[in-house]
């Protein structure tokens, strides 16, 4: 199936010489949620930015459901969404006035329906008339919301959109996502919280200082996160892993002092109770015992820190 | 063309004239009728009528597009500078509109805007002193002429400038000089030759000219030269537009 963003070689040098972006690739699946992690400053919303069309890139090819961003922007940008991460808002206009600014901005007709129900959908039915410069912070989000959606995008681009919102409106907030992808839209979002990419992609890419240096479906990570560690602190320390245990690949550390044992904690049968038993069997004894698991954030802040 | 999102922006933007009908409207028209009260009825009963037409009605032409100008400006380079320093530009760098579709709405309003206080001051002149238009049909061709020409020069303005105060800087050290030395409340014929030949380099010149001919018939230079002038810089104008959207300058990074 033709991805619906397709991102080559992408690269984007500031004038101050910034390296932002250093050769992306990427393609996005129509209808999946993908996350896009990284640190501040990685590049995120520069690489946002260039497929929106409020950044120029230095080289590099982006198409959005075939159409090239620069020869077909019309067709390109119709399609795309955009919830940006600063709460930049026209503060004196009216939450319905605004709104329909944007719809009628991407060129659609007028359709005060779809806009209430937009609104509605996003609990601000109650201030559509309000100024934007009395909205709360959590409401000021909401309205950015509103305006991506009042054009019908099949694209919606959120650029941290749960940065500095309380917990009850960052759940409300993935409900609206997840709504959102059920009526076919495609959503990228930029975090730096590994929770909420856990919690809503399909799809999770880590971006470090200008390069995509993982991109993953979540399943496949939640595969490597299922993984945990046994750690035994032996009564007397070990020179090798004794033949009759080594189907379990125990790993010694510590001086020998240490017997590890990777094990998928989803699996039906971890091995332990056979191993403890085996150890028994083969007189290793051991004072005491901790388990571990690595999670999301610890393979992030590992493959961050090999990069750097 | 993406006509509704230039009828979006242009609404967008007068309704913003409206809403500041203060700022935006009245206190142009009272410092303009400060002028009539000023030069008009208190210096100008004390001097001659200037080719025989009489001081206060002389200098209407000028003191309408002396507020043309500086409204002109002001408008259109504020309307762009500000979506630019609060970060709701975003919102049209990113809609499928084109670069023609952004300055039409944009200068169109700003153009509308201060052909209505053009017109308006008009209106309140002819309450001080007896008017005739001879050529109104020039009249309003110099009136949307300066009108979108210098709203083209303040949205180049309001893009280049990255502080309120460049916002400034060219509409007072250069735009009010240029102005007032213009002609707007005397005739060049009235300066000693060399600031003549000096005036002639002054395009503001071209514009009260050409202007005060259409409601006196008479003129320092030349109607065609005028009106040519004029769309000289009206051209030079929307090259420096078209550079502008291609390059991204100070639009996109």
């Amino acid at each position: 199936m033709q991805p619906i963003i397709s991102v080559k070689d992408l690269c984007k040098t500031y004038s101050s010489g910034f390296e932002a972006l250093k050769s992306i690739n990427l393609d996005v699946r129509k209808g999946e949620i993908f996350a896009l992690l990284g640190p501040n400053g990685a590049g995120k919303t520069t690489l946002i930015g260039t497929i929106c069309g409020i950044v120029n890139p230095t080289s590099g090819k982006i198409t959005v459901a075939g159409h090239d961003i620069k020869a077909d922007y019309r067709a390109a940008r119709s399609m795309i969404g955009l919830v940006p991460q600063e709460l930049t808002t026209n503060a004196f206009e009216t939450v319905w006035g605004d709104v329909s600014f944007s719809r009628g901005l991407f060129g659609r007709k007028a359709n005060p329906a779809l806009i209430e129900r937009i609104l509605r959908d996003l609990s601000l039915w109650d201030k559509k008339d309000a100024k934007i410069i009395t909205l709360s912070g959590g409401m000021k989000r909401r309205h950015m919301i509103a305006k991506a959606l009042s054009h019908e995008p099949e694209i919606l681009f959120l650029d941290e959109p749960t940065a500095g919102v309380d917990v009850e409106l960052r759940r409300d907030m993935w409900n609206l996502v997840r709504t959102m992808r059920e009526t076919g839209v495609t959503i990228i979002l930029t975090t730096h919280y590994i929770e909420e990419a856990e919690e809503m992609a399909d799809r999770i890419g880590v971006i470090n200082k200008g390069e995509l240096i993982l991109v993953e479906e979540k399943a496949e990570l939640m595969r490597n996160l299922g993984k945990k560690q046994l750690t035994l602190h032996l009564q007397a320390p070990l020179q090798e892993v004794p033949a009759a245990l080594r189907d379990y690949q125990l790993e010694l550390a510590g001086d020998g002092n240490d017997l590890v044992f990777t094990y998928d904690s989803r699996g039906e049968r971890t091995g332990i109770t056979a191993l403890l038993a085996d150890l028994g069997d083969a007189g290793i004894r051991f004072k005491d015992l901790q388990t571990s698991q690595s999670s999301l954030e610890e393979i992030f802040v590992n493959l961050v820190r090999d990069r750097t | 063309m993406n006509w509704r999102a230039v009828k979006a922006i242009y609404i967008f933007e007068m309704t913003r004239t409206f809403r500041t009908l203060l700022q935006s409207i009245v206190s142009p028209v009272i410092s303009t009728s400060l002028y009539f009260v000023v030069f008009g009825t208190a210096i100008g009963s004390r001097i001659n009528a200037i080719d025989g037409v009489d001081y206060g009605a002389f200098i209407v032409p000028g003191l309408i597009m002396l507020t043309l100008l500086t409204q002109s400006i002001a408008n259109a380079s504020f309307g762009i500078y500000f979506p630019k320093f609060s970060g709701t530009i975003y919102e049209v760098l990113s809609a499928p509109v084109s670069y023609l579709e952004v300055v039409l709405s944009y200068v169109g309003a700003a153009a509308t805007k201060s052909i209505m206080i053009g017109l308006i001051i008009l209106a309140t002149a002819s309450m001080f002193v007896s008017l005739r238009i001879d050529h109104p049909v020039f009249m309003l061709l110099f009136l949307v002429l300066t009108a979108v020409t210098f709203s083209l020069f303040g949205f180049i303005i309001g893009i280049w400038a990255d502080g309120f105060e460049k916002l400034q800087l060219i509409p007072l050290l250069v735009v009010t000089p240029l102005t007032f030395l213009g002609g707007s409340f005397y005739s060049i014929d009235m300066l000693p030759p060399f600031w003549q030949t000096v005036s002639l380099f002054n395009p503001v010149v071209y514009l009260v000219s050409g202007f005060r001919w259409s409601f006196f018939s008479t003129a320092d230079v030349g109607v065609g030269v005028s009106l040519a002038m004029t769309l000289a810089f009206l051209t030079a104008c929307l090259a420096i537009v078209a550079w502008i959207f291609r390059t991204g300058y100070r639009l996109k990074t």
